[in-house]
């Protein structure tokens, strides 16, 4: 009897802890993957952070579903017949966080911050422009260099974020602790590695679309973790489900899931020309690089490292983005053709190659399976697991013939392959260098008609399927998982949560 | 007592730089280049430059250490590259979490780890004694994310009764924060508990062999004043030493505890730096626990002097 009061008490206490910890009403909790880094959109740099900005910092510009462009903060745009200049009307009526008015003033100040601030991550993005005019208080006009087509697209980043200019004035580089935006929910608190707290912004332009008081944003890092506390109750929204979680949420009848297909790509980098390890058949011939992906089976890597939930690929882009090469399917596995490919080549007995795989489960999974699907046609990978900042490193300095490395995408092809496959740009540390194929993504990037584009993107496609450095393998589905009491989640390709129209029952 | 604690911090000086020059220097043999990771992938040479300059990260290694030691010693420990706040305030954040999760921890290796030491070497050979040798093997050799984790699964997610992970400071609701550390610190102490029981049983073994045990049963005193008051008593010393050092070691962060419950203390905050190469939050933070450790020994002898006269010099 004693013993059955001491268990009761005991259960009871447990009890009461849990029932105070419960959450106050109205509070969207979301589980993120990663403590995100600064919350200055002229500084930042993570995905995650974009997951925390889509509440607090409106943009310029933002994408639908179907990657169009749609007006936030603009109401809408006109490029110049030349492309040279583009005039963005305002939203008028708009204000930031601390009451300030969003104005023609305020879009100049964001944009020439993003453009000359010291470490701004966003000028590159921006480059093309060389001076901003106020024409009159709800329009700017951008004066760009060169026709430059993905700059819209970039409004619909962190580049097309505006900040209160008082507060960015007043805060200097400091201004990531405690942001001042003009998005739905304005920023309360943030405790590093914790929690980041925003709360609903009672002047947002399109309040009658908020629905919930305040989110809180948990960073937690380990992803079983991370579902418990959605399945237990603690979180109402997680990010980044492992494709093997799926099954769970699935079965689940309490959680929703919801996915995408991703902006970006997984591939394979092929060193062909940086530094000393680049000397090998695989960089020097293209033969060598087609037989070794069509010892390639991508169906089969997507069955077995995720239960076929992503999605194969064979371009910079997905299978359902409007510039994919339809004329360029996935090619299938063919060991024969690679053999053969192989012989044309001169290649005898078995080529050893460094295959540098960043350190986290499922990449070393997709190594191992990439090893054994190639190991036939006569190529033996050598997995090299490497901690990721280190590996970034060791790509730059040329320390690789392969590097399992992926991207994780822009709204605009452009954002997906200029600075991969172009002479000496930033990310081309493969070494690939066409002179053609440079003229080409410079002409994609003058052109503004789609169609236009798509065909100068064929071209390249063309050239850079079966000589490229880069061997495009998967396209991974942002996978959100949602308790049952949020309702109206839909989810943008980009992976991002957008809260405006969520609400919680 | 004045000489001997004056030697005492006087050697804490030496001490101290050696420890900054080691963290200083160990941190720069990590392969991957900070400026190159804080970009991620925005990497543009120019934007690169920029940063690199802005953290003097192009200066020789001497230079870096002279700037940051001036820093140091003007109480300014410098900034997190990835979050622009200082490092003072990152650790006067995470200070009292790593504080809290470690005292608790250390109730509960005290609360299990000495009654079941002295149950075992009291009833030695018993079924009290194997369960409690069992219930230490157990405690060593499991995995503090497994156990971790299995208890997410029972308490969260089956019973509900504790919410998984997150954290919530004593100050703004207590008992809301007893529940987010009762699990971690559970799992932390488990492990220590083992420890000081097997240090318990063994010490406590040899004292109840002792002559002055024999003597205190010989004039006729009850088990149990023999046991707490003659036996215990002298069985704590090598203890209580184990507990201080074992509180040190909690003070430098519980890295895999912390991660899987997701409490914001330095072993988080120290992993996540390293991993982003925030090379200013790893030394700042190695070099306050370090100091912690120091001064803590430093406690610990003059503790032993006050309570051993013959160790005065």
């Amino acid at each position: 009897m004693k013993k059955t009061f001491h268990r009761l008490t005991l259960a009871a206490t447990f009890m009461g802890l849990a029932l105070s910890g419960a959450a106050a009403q109205s509070n969207l909790r979301v589980g993120l993957a990663e403590d995100p880094d600064v919350l200055d959109p002229t500084l930042a740099r993570t995905y995650v952070g974009r997951i925390v900005f889509s509440s607090i910092c409106d943009k310029l510009f933002d994408i639908d579903e179907k990657l169009a462009i749609v007006p936030q903060l603009a109401l809408g745009h006109e490029t110049s017949a030349d492309g040279k200049t583009v005039t963005i009307k305002l939203r008028p009526g708009v204000k930031f966080h601390d009451g300030e008015a969003f104005d023609a003033a305020a879009a100049k100040y964001s944009l020439e911050r993003h453009l000359n601030m010291k470490g701004s991550f966003r000028r590159p993005e921006l480059a093309s422009i060389v001076s901003i005019d106020v024409v009159d208080p709800t329009t700017v006009k951008l004066n760009l260099k060169e026709p430059f087509s993905p700059l819209l697209a970039q409004l619909t980043d962190r580049a097309g974020m505006m900040v209160s200019p008082k507060a960015a004035e007043a805060a200097g580089d400091k201004f990531g602790l405690k942001p001042v935006c003009a998005g739905p929910y304005k920023f309360v608190e943030r405790v590093q590695q914790d929690r980041i707290v925003v709360e609903k912004f009672a002047d947002y332009w399109n309040k009658d679309q908020v629905f919930i008081d305040k989110i809180t944003y948990l960073p937690i890092t380990d992803s079983t973790v991370r579902l418990a506390n959605l399945r237990s109750g603690s979180l109402d929204m997680i990010e980044r489900v492992l494709a093997t979680d799926i099954k769970t949420v699935r079965d689940n009848p309490k959680l929703k899931l919801v996915t995408a297909v991703e902006l970006g790509y997984q591939g394979l980098t092929i060193n062909l020309s940086n530094g000393p390890k680049a000397d090998t058949p695989l960089a020097k011939d293209a033969r060598v690089r087609q037989a070794f992906e069509l010892s390639i089976d991508r169906e089969a890597l997507n069955q077995v490292v995720f239960n076929g939930e992503f999605v194969v690929g064979n371009q910079w882009i997905n299978p359902t983005n409007p510039y994919y090469q339809q004329a360029f399917p996935v090619p299938k596995r063919d060991v024969t053709k690679a053999k053969a490919l192989l012989k044309e080549a001169g290649v005898t007995g078995r080529m050893s190659l460094d295959f540098m795989v960043p350190n986290n489960p499922e990449t070393r999974q997709v190594a191992e399976v990439l090893q054994s699907m190639v190991a036939e046609t006569g190529f033996d990978l050598k997995i090299r697991v490497t901690e990721f900042a280190t590996s970034l490193k060791q790509s730059e300095s040329g320390e690789y013939q392969l590097y399992l490395i992926g991207w994780s995408g822009r709204s605009d092809p452009d954002g997906n392959s200029y600075i991969f496959h172009v002479c000496g740009q930033p990310q081309n540390n493969s070494g690939y260098c066409d002179k053609e194929v440079d003229a080409w993504h410079n002409e994609a990037r003058i052109k503004s008609d789609p169609a236009e584009r798509k065909k100068i993107y064929e071209k390249i496609t063309a050239k850079y399927l079966p000589e490229g450095s880069i061997k495009y393998l998967y396209h991974r589905r942002v996978l959100v998982a949602l308790s049952d009491r949020v309702d109206g989640y839909k989810q943008m390709p980009d992976g991002l949560i957008r809260v405006v129209g969520v609400k919680l029952k | 007592m004045l000489t001997f604690l004056s030697q005492r911090l006087l050697q804490i000086i030496p001490t101290l730089i050696l420890v900054s020059m080691l963290i200083f220097g160990l941190q720069q043999l990590l392969p991957g280049d900070p400026a190159l990771i804080m970009a991620g992938e925005e990497r543009d040479p120019k934007v690169l430059e920029e940063i690199r300059e802005q953290y003097r990260l192009n200066e020789p290694i001497p230079v870096q250490y002279f700037y940051w030691m001036k820093g140091v010693l003007s109480g300014n420990l410098g900034e997190s590259m990835r979050l622009k706040s200082s490092v003072s305030s990152l650790v006067a954040e995470k200070l009292p979490v790593t504080l809290q999760l470690a005292a608790m921890a250390l109730i509960v290796a005290l609360g299990i780890g000495i009654p079941a030491g002295i149950i075992s070497a009291v009833k030695k050979d018993t079924a009290w004694d194997y369960g409690a040798n069992i219930f230490a093997l157990w405690g060593l050799s499991t995995p503090n994310f497994w156990l971790g984790i299995l208890m997410i699964f029972l308490f969260s997610v089956t019973l509900g009764w504790l919410p998984a992970s997150g954290y919530v400071r004593p100050g703004e609701d207590w008992r809301a924060s007893l529940a987010t550390t009762v699990m971690p610190a559970f799992v932390l102490g488990n492990a220590i508990a083992a420890v000081l029981m097997r240090h318990t049983r063994s010490a406590m073994l040899q004292a109840m062999g002792a002559d002055y045990v024999r003597t205190a049963r010989a004039k006729g005193l009850y088990e149990r004043r023999v046991v707490l008051k003659h036996a215990l008593r002298n069985a704590m010393t090598p203890v209580i030493t184990l507990g201080a050092l074992e509180f040190g070691t909690l003070l430098s962060g519980a890295v895999l505890t912390e991660q899987i419950f997701t409490i914001p203390g330095f072993g988080k905050l120290i992993v996540d730096s390293v991993f982003n190469r925030d090379y200013a939050v790893v030394q700042g933070v190695v070099l306050v626990t370090a100091t912690t450790y120091i001064v803590l020994n430093l406690l610990a002898d003059v503790a032993y002097v006050l309570v051993n006269p013959r160790l005065r010099g």
